[in-house]
């Protein structure tokens, strides 16, 4: 996840303080895992150093730093470039687990018992995210959905691994 | 705790072809629990044999402490009528009739009077967002209404438990989920255990506990130790 440019995406909605991005962030982007006050001023700090924010004058108030951060032309651009850009599609080759069947083939070692052991991992963590796409509001849904869809594409994989498994066995030990 | 569904090393085989080849597995009462595993693995014909529409070759199937693949097929006709409810994949409403007649068809069949079987069935309408399609017929619903429906007929006559073979098998995601969430929910608050056949593991994990057939023998999916 890009703090800086997630926090641009959320100044370009609207001019806001750092409590707001981080409250916004916190509830939309980082669940269970809070950004610290910290690197949202450092951030901030550097995306006006950089030219894509304009910090206001301090307004006073006790708590934390009120500034109010307004995007700007070239933070707009950024952001919007980085927006409509696809994500590249990430070839997750798995690779532990991969690793792991091969290894095990190769040394004669139980492979399927470790694919099972896998899948019920799988299905376990599953489970959690069914419970938090059918509880949860639309936006915990939404990021449960896209675990669940991943998770069942390893799956899947496992179970194709497991139907090749002589095959594979034959070619890793010769 | 004595389980509800028992299957004790069950062999079939068809012809030639073994389906079942010993297996095993217990469920308890009131939960949802999932048969996995790939196409032609033996998950259905176990299934089969759970419900009693299927008798093995070998083995015991045991049913609320009572052995039920000695029974002669009357019994298990009216142990699946009068107990068991079924939702399949395909074509389960009978098209000649209306939504609400296929929901009341279980009913009907136990001897229950026409008027009184569409009063008990109507209230599943609303509960599983179906109403106003009361009076529709099968080709004029859609794939997760039509499913819907199928699971009302399944649930309408408060069975002990639900055999549900690829319930989502023809529903896109969107629509699978909300068949599934349906039915787990209602599962749970009517108290009906739940034994779902399935090969997508995002329908699985609605479940409580999952088994995996492989080769016509049933495993418990455990977590056990995991590497890191």
């Amino acid at each position: 996840m890009s703090v800086p440019l997630t926090l641009l995406g959320l100044l370009e909605r609207e001019p806001s303080h750092g409590y707001d991005l981080k409250r916004d962030y916190d509830a939309f982007f980082n669940r269970g895992k809070p950004l610290p006050y910290g690197q949202v001023y450092t951030t901030l700090g550097r995306l006006a150093r950089d030219g894509k924010v304009i910090a206001g004058e301090a307004e006073p108030g006790v708590g934390p730093e009120r500034k109010r951060y307004v995007i700007t032309e070239a933070g707009a651009t950024e952001f919007e470039t980085w927006l409509t850009e696809p994500v590249a599609p990430e070839p997750n080759l798995q690779t532990v687990l991969f690793t792991k069947v091969v290894l095990a083939l190769m040394l004669g070692r139980d492979a399927q018992q470790y694919l099972d052991t896998q899948r019920a991992a799988h299905l376990e963590r599953m489970h959690e995210l069914t419970k938090l796409r059918r509880t949860g509001p639309i936006i915990d849904a939404l990021l449960a959905d896209h675990g669940l869809f991943h998770l069942e594409a390893d799956l899947r994989w496992i179970e194709l691994t497991t139907a090749r498994m002589d095959t594979l066995a034959a070619a890793v030990r010769t | 705790m004595s389980a509800l569904i028992e299957a004790r090393d069950l062999t079939l085989s068809f012809g030639e072809t073994p389906a079942l080849r010993g297996a095993s597995l217990a469920i308890e009462a009131g939960e949802v629990f999932a048969v996995m595993g790939p196409s032609g693995s033996g998950k259905s014909t176990l299934l089969h044999c759970l419900a009693g529409i299927l008798t093995p070759d070998s083995g015991e199937v045991h049913f609320d402490g009572r052995r039920i693949d000695t029974l002669n097929e009357a019994e298990r006709s009216a142990l699946r009528r009068d107990t068991f409810g079924f939702v399949f994949q395909f074509g389960q409403l009978v098209p000649e009739l209306t939504a609400e007649e296929n929901v009341a068809l279980p009913l009907l069949f136990s001897g229950v009077r026409r008027a009184a079987a569409l009063a008990e069935a109507r209230p599943w309408f609303t509960r599983l967002g179906l109403d106003g399609l009361e009076r529709r017929r099968s080709g004029e619903l859609s794939g997760g209404q039509a499913q819907r429906v199928a699971l009302a007929r399944g649930l309408v006559a408060r069975p002990k438990v639900l055999f549900a073979d690829e319930p989502t098998g023809a529903l896109d995601s969107l629509t699978g989920e909300q068949v599934m969430d349906l039915m787990v929910d209602a599962a749970h608050e009517e108290g009906t255990t739940v034994v779902l056949v399935t090969h997508e593991p995002r329908v699985a994990a609605h479940a409580d506990r999952e088994a995996i057939v492989r080769d016509g023998r049933a495993s418990l999916l455990t977590t056990g130790r995991i590497a890191s």
